[in-house]
């Protein structure tokens, strides 16, 4: 179901490389409380895209408005604590420091911040490695400690990039489970995914990119449906 | 006095009893030396205050590279405008040992503008930048005359006392400078700020993406260095009476600097202490054979590099599992019935 009052927005996005065109007019919006998928082959946009809402790449063109305010200008640290939240693609843990800590610089110290990060790590399944220096975490693991840092922060959108990558189905089953929780509490969510199957168990709605444009954008079952998408991920897969 | 949150299954911890116990000792070993110039002579007195501007140095370059990621060369910058400061305040008619704290705030103040600059460079770049900073403000000091030119200025104000009280006198700011600067340190990094400067360190870009103010944070610790760096140089300039801005800001400093973080091990807060008394005991051992000091230092800095990476330090912390100056939180399990 498409809610009506979009709470993240981007607007004629396009960006270049030199003289690659990575992005090209993409209109791209998220309801409050929406959950969005985002699929398409390599090398469509969709981190470009990310990264341009968290506010760590400036568009070439376009503009980009969070709550009905313009903020194409704000860095992603103003961003992220206006309640924009991303993870990474690559996942970056600060690996000088705990898994606790690593959520802790997120939330804040004091009682309230130390309750959010317990919490928040409880959820992500790591409370166990909370001692555990970050850069000893196995892949599966520093996934989830994205996933648990951008909690962290209390975000009102959360921007994951292909966070559910190699995981059994028991994994996928918990990983699914956290994010409904998160849904739960009205948070909006873009979720970048290449695992479909996973992915059409939360969201509200689906996004495919394809050379940096949209080529559809609905109904989940609509879309993975639309003969454009197939043959934007078989051509992708054959080349 | 640990943090201990009423959280019902979870506790904080960021005390434990050795920390308590190495806190205490610190306290007492600052309290012992400040008897060194009645115990001791002028000579091993003055030898001591090098010991403490090289503690003072080493813990410096360790806040800014160890828990901030700004790998520095420059911080001789610093050095130099406390020790000019100082020579320029006395010329004003400041008395010379407030003219050293205030040459010290001054470097800091300094820093400010410069950190604008500075600090929108990253790795490599910021570093050399830093050196570039050092190299211009050298030359504005050598275009002055009233401050000896590039030929050299001694700090006659020091003069009207007699030599072991100056030496007492100096003795005991290089003790309260190191005392109050490695405090100072110590407790910024057990704040929230000392998080943020670490994950800055580890991933600036994830840093930024947690909400953390990274340029704020990076100025602040830029700043406090300066003040740290500028201090040393206002002390070095009192126990040696005579500088040249060719030595004062040479880039040898950030060798030094560097040698001893890597000695004593980067990114903890003991490891400079100890890289600092490996250096000055190297240093006055081999200073005189020349070039080949020189060669001996890079060569140690190597190999310890190569397979001591953790330092001297670092690695006794790894392998007895011991924090004696804890930043960090851990996360412990409550006890059932209690
Ligand atoms: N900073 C950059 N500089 C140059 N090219 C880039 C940069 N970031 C991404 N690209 C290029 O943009 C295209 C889209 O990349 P990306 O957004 O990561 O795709 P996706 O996430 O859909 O796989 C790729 O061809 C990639 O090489
Ligand atoms: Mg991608």
């Amino acid at each position: 179901m498409q809610t009506s009052t979009s709470i993240l927005e981007a607007a004629g996005i396009g960006q270049r490389f030199g003289a690659l065109v990575v992005l090209d007019g993409v209109n791209f919006t998220v309801g409050a409380g929406e959950a969005v998928g985002v699929v398409g082959p390599n090398g469509a946009g969709k981190t470009t895209l990310l990264n341009i809402l968290a506010g760590s790449l400036r568009p070439t063109s376009g503009t980009v408005q969070f709550l009905g305010a313009d903020v194409t200008k704000l860095r992603s640290d103003r961003r992220c604590r206006l309640g924009i939240a991303r993870t990474f693609q690559v996942p970056r843990p600060f690996g000088g420091m705990t898994v606790f800590e690593n959520v802790l610089v997120a939330t804040g110290r004091g009682r309230a911040g130390y309750e959010r990060s317990v919490e928040v790590l409880e959820l992500s399944g790591l409370v166990e490695l909370a001692n555990r220096r970050a850069d000893n975490l196995g892949l599966m693991h520093r996934k989830r400690l994205e996933l648990a840092r951008a909690l962290a922060t209390d975000p009102q959108v959360l921007l994951l990039d292909e966070i559910g990558g190699g995981l059994t189905d028991a994994e996928a089953a918990e990983l699914v489970h956290t994010i409904k929780v998160v849904q739960g509490r009205n948070v909006a969510i873009v979720w970048i995914e290449h695992i479909v199957h996973v992915l059409m168990q939360v969201i509200d709605r689906l996004v495919c990119f394809d050379a940096g444009r949209v080529i559809a954008d609905g109904e989940p079952e609509t879309v993975i449906g639309d003969a454009a998408v197939i043959d934007a991920y078989l051509g992708g897969n054959r080349s | 006095m640990s943090e201990e949150q009423p959280m019902t299954h979870y506790r904080v911890q960021r005390w434990s009893v050795p920390a308590y116990v190495a806190n205490g000792g610190f306290a007492l070993l600052v309290l012992a030396l400040v008897f060194v110039p009645s115990v001791f002579g002028t000579f091993l007195t003055q030898q001591l205050t090098s010991l403490l501007i090289l503690v003072i140095l080493a813990a410096m370059w360790n806040a800014l590279a160890g828990f901030g990621g700004l790998v520095s060369v420059g911080q001789q910058a610093y050095i130099g405008l406390g020790a000019y400061g100082t020579i320029y305040l006395t010329q004003h008619g400041v008395a010379p040992y407030p003219a050293m704290i205030l040459a010290a705030l001054a470097a800091g103040v300094i820093a400010l503008p410069t950190s604008l600059l500075l600090l929108r460079l990253r790795g490599g770049q910021f570093a050399i930048g830093a050196w570039v900073v050092a190299e211009v403000f050298a030359l504005l000091v050598a275009l002055d005359q009233s401050l000896g030119g590039g030929t050299g200025i001694s700090l006659a104000a020091l003069n009207v006392y007699s030599p072991d009280r100056r030496q007492a006198y100096t003795y005991w700011l290089a003790l309260g400078c190191a005392a109050v600067l490695l405090a100072v340190g110590y407790l910024m990094l057990r704040t929230r700020l000392g998080a943020s400067l670490q994950a800055i360190r580890d991933d600036e870009e994830a840093a930024a993406a947690v909400g953390i103010r990274v340029m704020s944070a990076k100025r602040i610790l830029y700043i406090f260095a300066a003040i740290g760096c500028g201090a040393a140089g206002s002390l070095t300039l009192a126990n040696t009476l005579f500088i040249q801005t060719q030595a004062v800001f040479d880039v040898q400093w950030s060798a030094y600097m560097i040698f001893m973080v890597l000695v004593g091990g980067l990114g903890t807060l003991e490891g400079p202490i100890v890289g600092a008394v490996v250096f000055f005991l190297i240093q006055n051992k081999f200073a005189d054979y020349g070039a080949w000091y020189l060669v001996g230092l890079g060569a140690t800095a190597i190999v310890f590099a190569l397979f001591l990476p953790r330092g001297l330090w670092g690695t006794m912390e790894m392998r007895f599992d011991i924090r004696l100056l804890p930043v960090g939180y851990y996360l412990r399990r409550r006890k059932r019935a209690s």
